[in-house]
């Protein structure tokens, strides 16, 4: 082979010609009731096509329902990137750090399909293996797709899953439906090459650096093309937005129309991550985050359009575990090369089967209604945070919540609109009073947290912060509960025992994740 | 001959490797080098050398003044 020839963008391969539609872009379809979070909300298939329902049920990134039961993992194998991001870093690596973008160890492919069967050995819900750096896996197509390949082999029964930016997803899409990939993740933060420039200073594209105005336009036409050909084939793709404000806040209604039209299945708008000790661009500079409330009415607006991911954790290149736990740990490299590794697809089916049982039993039943009577014509709409250690109970303890969910309650019912973590610090130095203040900061848009049980000192600071705690539904469904709540909330405004305030904004941590393996 | 990576820089994250035509870069102790006997300044092949274009830091891949110019055959 000529030496040119070699690398990922000496490749001429070009599919030319229009790609057309072949299916008609999938979306959930109606909005139930109770306006869902994203696609199979808590009830499941709610109303998808058996053969998507079929794809997305056991992938956590892709129904809401499904990551309380089942867990990803990412290996990082994907070193090289093809672009720069201005709330990136890649050389920013710290065991403590969690975000897209970062990872403590490369592996090799070889290295990587070892540490996928040791999880799926040892976490048999881990379904979804997914490739997302810490660069951006199709500038590394060789590594990215041997990977597949060794995994798909050694252990078919797991779903493959990669995240890129799109620069060079059209070379790549046949060889992502050759290997059976089913899901992949487009990051998209703009379709105005304007705006653009604020996020990329520059691609590098068929052996070129572009920048500014070029490098965005080059940009966008490339994942445009990318989703349009994942579209005909049938791949479900995701669309990751950062939601960077003032820069792209408000056009991200538009990017949001755009990737509909051209057959996404899924939204997921993020909240930028960008503290000075990052050293990335927008963190040097002092790029200011979303506040809560931004955020959630950019989802809103979008909601309507299709489906909105809210529970994302912008997990790291290098993730192990359920969305929200973090056993990274557990799988070094050096304690995968003395892990004896017993795959056995049969026990994992039969534990996944024992799940769906599980799930089945535990469909919530939809509340249809019951905000009428609970709530009359008030437009009131309240937010409230719950301590749950999985789908659908009040059943976790206020201390020992790592995270809450924030459900909106309002006349038409409980809705989930995201998750907030509030896990401790770890640089020393903190007492527990800080812990504390910054679990109220996390929450500090909520009205009320719902806890299993909650200890003397925190139910105090609570009601000082105007939070009120309840723990009279411990271990009850969440959405009837907090129905109950609601009307009973509605009931002391009207007779004037309380006033109903509006609250403030969360705040949305910045700071390091700890480990909880 | 002439490109070096400043290895106190290098990210070590491999973008340059897959793209140098004459195949002079290599891994070493987690960052990269340039095998100045294979490095020809991407002449004949890119209007600019590929490791430079694609490496993400800045004034990382350079000319190694301490070598002579790449000549290319007569």
């Amino acid at each position: 082979m000529d030496a040119a020839e070699r690398g990922s963008s000496a490749r001429k391969t070009r599919n030319g010609g229009e790609t057309t539609l072949a299916t008609e872009p999938k979306s959930c379809g109606t909005l139930v009731s109770r306006g869902k979070a994203s696609c199979g909300a808590h009830g499941g298939q709610a109303d998808l096509p058996p053969a998507i329902w079929d794809k997305v049920k056991k992938h956590p990134c892709y129904s809401v329902e499904a990551h309380h039961h089942y867990a990803r993992m990412h290996v990082a194998v994907a070193p090289a990137c093809n672009m720069q991001c201005n709330y990136c870093n890649r050389k920013y690596d710290c065991a403590n750090e969690s975000r897209p973008g970062v990872t403590s160890e490369k592996l090799t492919p070889e290295q990587a399909a070892k540490k996928v069967l040791a999880v799926a050995s040892r976490i048999p819900q881990m379904t979804v293996l997914g490739i997302a750096g810490p660069g951006d896996p199709l500038a590394n197509p060789d590594k990215t797709f041997r990977t597949f390949e060794l995994v798909a082999k050694a252990a078919p029964d797991i779903k493959l899953c990669l995240s890129t930016n799109g620069l060079a997803l059209p070379d790549h899409v046949d060889t992502i439906a050759r290997l059976n990939i089913e899901h992949v993740t487009i990051t998209i933060n703009m379709i105005d090459p304007e705006i653009g420039t604020q996020i990329y200073p520059w691609i590098f594209y068929n052996h070129k650096r572009y920048r500014g105005i070029a490098a965005a336009k080059i940009l966008t036409s490339r994942q445009f093309k990318g989703l349009e050909m994942l579209s005909a084939r049938g791949i479900l793709c995701k669309i990751n937005s950062v939601m960077i404000p003032g820069i792209n806040e408000r056009h991200l209604v538009e990017v949001n129309k755009a990737v509909k039209s051209r057959g996404a299945f899924l939204h997921n708008i993020m909240p930028l991550i960008a503290a000075p000790e990052h050293g990335t661009v927008f963190g040097l500079k002092g790029q200011r985050v979303p506040r809560t409330s931004e955020l959630k009415a950019l989802q809103d607006a979008c909601e309507g359009e299709m489906n909105m991911m809210r529970h994302c954790r912008q997990c790291r290149a290098d993730a192990v575990g359920l969305l929200g736990e973090d056993r990274r740990a557990e799988f070094t490299k050096e304690k995968i090369v003395t892990m004896t590794v017993n795959y056995d697809p049969e026990a994992r089916k039969a534990y996944q089967a024992r799940i769906e049982e599980e799930r089945h039993a535990r469909i919530v039943p939809t509340q249809e209604g019951a905000g009428e009577h609970a709530g009359g014509t008030s437009d009131i709409k309240v937010l409230i945070a719950v301590a749950t250690k999985d789908a659908g109970l009040i059943n976790e303890h206020f201390g020992h919540a790592k995270e809450f969910q924030v459900y909106e309650v309002s006349r038409s019912g409980a809705k989930f609109v995201g998750d907030r973590r509030v896990d401790h610090y770890c640089q020393g130095g903190y007492g527990a009073q800080d812990d504390l203040a910054a679990i109220i900061r996390s929450i500090n848009d909520c009205h009320a947290v719902f806890v299993a049980r909650i200890g003397g000192r925190p139910r105090g600071e609570l009601h000082k912060a105007g939070i009120e705690p309840v723990d009279q539904y411990a271990h009850e469904l969440i959405e009837t509960s907090a129905i109950a709540w609601f009307s009973s909330y509605l009931e002391k405004v009207k007779s004037g025992d309380i006033q109903h305030v509006e609250r403030g904004d969360g705040a949305i941590r910045q700071d390091p994740m700890v480990s909880v393996a | 001959m002439p490109f070096k990576i400043i290895s106190s820089q290098c990210t070590g994250c491999s973008a340059c490797e897959t793209e140098c035509p004459n195949v002079a870069i290599f891994e070493k102790g987690g960052t990269f080098v340039i095998d100045p006997k294979k490095c020809t300044e991407c002449f004949g092949h890119f209007e600019e050398p590929q490791c430079v274009a694609v490496c993400p830091v800045d004034k990382t891949c350079v000319i190694d003044t301490s070598l002579p110019r790449y000549q290319p055959p007569a």
